[in-house]
């Protein structure tokens, strides 16, 4: 796929996110949208995988640890084509496959089951092991976490023991949009100086616009050749992605279009539509929605 | 005395033979891994303390030191067991699972991650170090959690099989062992079957539950009380999940009274699981023996034993008491 086309995948993914949420009538809306353009690079572009063949032996594993925002990794695999697109409008529902946080054993193509945070790094560092025991030099691990996640203990565990045993076939990306449920990062628990931090911890760190297509797989090739340290990818993102009246406000983190009236925003009963309008229209940059 | 099951001719001569739960272990992870490649082990700065050191030497490619961090000790071994190993993942008892239920809950349960939970030095029988190190509850954490299978060897013997058994047995499972020397009951030719409880020794008097090191003191009350005219049936329970419903209730049918007895907290441990049992399908007279709503603290373990009335004697007592609650007799 070009660069262009990537972007226009992107697009439709979060409004697929859009739709979904509203449907289920929860979820998290800032994050899914924020990481739309990481997940359609990594589904598209950089993993090595089998959308009719999920569990295809020399596939590449993707674990996601913050599992909130599992509806863009549901987006992402529809549309490269584990599951039909209509699926997505279960998500969250009885008996639907789309959990409202993702469970491995219900779906298959997703590696772990997450949601309580902290714990994806150490559980992708485990099968980074069992690869490296087995011998195996192609396969590859990629562990994708929030920042708001970083206060969790866990994490921090997984970041001295991955490189300890120099899991080069690991790598681990962090979303850097800067809120959590209860605010800023930086004022519910600072993490900075986060590239120090990790490079403190033994880590080669890159820091990428994380909607910028070409950086994103850049960074992740980039990643493959290095092998003397794991790499960690900071992909600054902003939280509500492509729809106005939610970017950078961390109130959106866990409320779908809808749900919630902020100063400025556009009625409940408007948000939905206000948020496809804006996409299919990419901020009104384009005219009308059919062009 | 059960003939069939082979037990140890000398286990109520003083001079029987005595070796810590955890050796067993040791030795049984070591033969694991020579049958499956596939078995690892991970432990958490605690080698030579959870018996793993063996492992350790003779497949250093397949062992993970993780440092002082239960966390990622049960999620490392989750990520493990989803790249297709059979990872068995050590610690004390009080830090794993008692520091990482949740994680034990979410990536190993819900996950379907077919890891080995190992917990050493369970019980107030470790002693000095006190009510920190002394972990009582967590039979209950682990029999709580949907799948768990939960293990409590009353021998280094039967650690040592249930290890192996464990390690060809897909699925998630808590290994429970204990620190001191204890005397060993059964023998090499001494069955084991995950799922399965043994009538020890016959009696229709009473029936005495019990797990782990307790299996000991409970032959040796069933042994006095036999001396008083009562003959108690001691029956071996180290799977205390799933429960052998059968053997159990069909013991309690034949005496009607029903003791337990394990080194943890009463409420939700063996006997919490005995009482769910009876009262389903056989309500009859209970008493449970072990910690009721109380910490351990240092001493010998001798001391705490005797304090905690976790001997024979005091089995003995209980079983009296027990009797006369039994049916109006």
């Amino acid at each position: 796929m070009t660069v262009k086309q990537l972007e226009k995948t992107a697009n439709l993914v979060r409004q697929d996110i859009i739709k979904m949420l509203v449907e289920a009538g929860s979820g998290h809306s800032a994050g899914p949208l924020g990481m739309a353009d990481v997940f359609t690079a990594l589904y598209f572009e950089v993993l090595n995988h089998r959308p009719k063949q999920p569990d295809w032996p020399e596939r590449d594993i993707l674990v996601l640890s913050n599992g909130h925002i599992v509806p863009v990794r549901y987006a992402a695999m529809a549309r490269a084509g584990y599951f039909p697109l209509k699926e997505l409008l279960t998500l969250r529902r009885f008996g639907s496959r789309l959990q409202g946080h993702p469970e491995r054993t219900k779906l298959p193509g997703l590696e772990t089951t997450s949601g309580p945070l902290g714990s994806g790094l150490s559980q992708a560092a485990g099968l980074a092991l069992a690869l490296r025991m087995d011998g195996n030099q192609t396969r590859r691990i990629v562990a994708l976490l929030g920042d708001g996640e970083l206060d969790e203990g866990n994490v921090w565990e997984a970041a001295m023991l991955v490189p300890k045993y120099r899991l080069h076939n690991l790598t681990a990306l962090i979303d850097r949009n800067n809120i959590q449920i209860d605010g800023p990062t930086e004022s519910v628990m600072p993490l900075e100086n986060l590239r120090a931090k990790w490079e403190a911890f033994g880590w080669h760190v890159l820091e990428i616009d994380g909607h910028n297509m070409a950086e994103i797989i850049g960074a992740f090739s980039l990643a493959r050749a290095i092998v003397e340290q794991p790499t960690l990818i900071i992909a600054h993102t902003i939280p509500g992605k492509g729809v106005d009246y939610m970017e950078y406000d961390f109130h959106w983190h866990g409320n779908p279009p809808g749900t919630l009236e902020l100063a400025g925003d556009p009625p409940k009963a408007e948000q939905a539509k206000a948020a496809l309008h804006q996409l299919r229209t990419l901020g009104g940059r384009i005219r009308g929605e059919h062009q | 005395m059960s003939k069939d099951l082979h037990l140890n001719p000398q286990l109520l001569s003083r001079e029987v033979q005595q070796e810590p739960i955890r050796a067993g272990f040791g030795r049984g992870l070591v033969e694991a891994g020579r049958r499956d490649r596939r078995v690892v082990a991970l432990c958490a700065d605690l080698t030579a303390s959870t018996k793993m050191d063996l492992f350790a030497a003779e497949f250093p490619e397949r062992f993970v030191e993780i440092g002082v961090a239960e966390q990622n000790l049960v999620t490392v071994g989750a990520g493990m067991a989803l790249g297709g190993k059979v990872p068995f993942v050590s610690s004390y008892a009080a830090f794993s699972p008692g520091r990482n239920w949740e994680q034990i809950r979410t990536t190993v349960c819900l996950n379907q991650a077919n890891v080995k939970i190992v917990g050493s030095h369970a019980g107030v029988s470790v002693g000095p170090d006190g009510a920190t190190h002394q972990m009582l509850e967590d039979i209950a954490l682990m029999r709580v959690l949907p799948g768990m299978r939960v293990v409590v060897p009353c021998d280094s013997l039967e650690a040592e099989k249930a290890t192996l058994a464990l390690a060809a047995h897909e699925g998630a499972s808590y290994l429970r062992l204990a620190r001191e020397k204890t005397p060993v009951i059964t023998t090499k030719d001494t069955p084991f079957t995950l799922g399965k409880a043994q009538v020890f020794r016959v009696g229709h008097d009473l029936t005495m539950v019990a797990c782990g090191p307790m299996v000991y003191q409970a032959l040796l009350a069933a042994e006095r009380l036999s001396k008083q005219g009562i003959e108690a049936e001691v029956i071996n329970c180290p799977v205390v999940k799933p429960l052998d419903g059968v053997t159990i209730l069909g013991s309690a049918r034949r005496t009607g009274a029903v003791m337990t007895a394990e080194e943890g907290q009463i409420t939700g441990g063996l006997g919490g699981a005995v009482a769910e049992l009876l009262g389903d399908h056989h309500p009859a007279a209970m008493t449970r023996i072990g910690l009721a709503d109380r910490f351990g603290e240092s001493g010998t373990p001798a001391e705490l034993m005797e304090h905690f009335g976790l001997t024979a004697p005091h089995l003995v007592k209980r079983a009296k008491e027990l009797l006369k609650r039994k049916g109006g007799s």
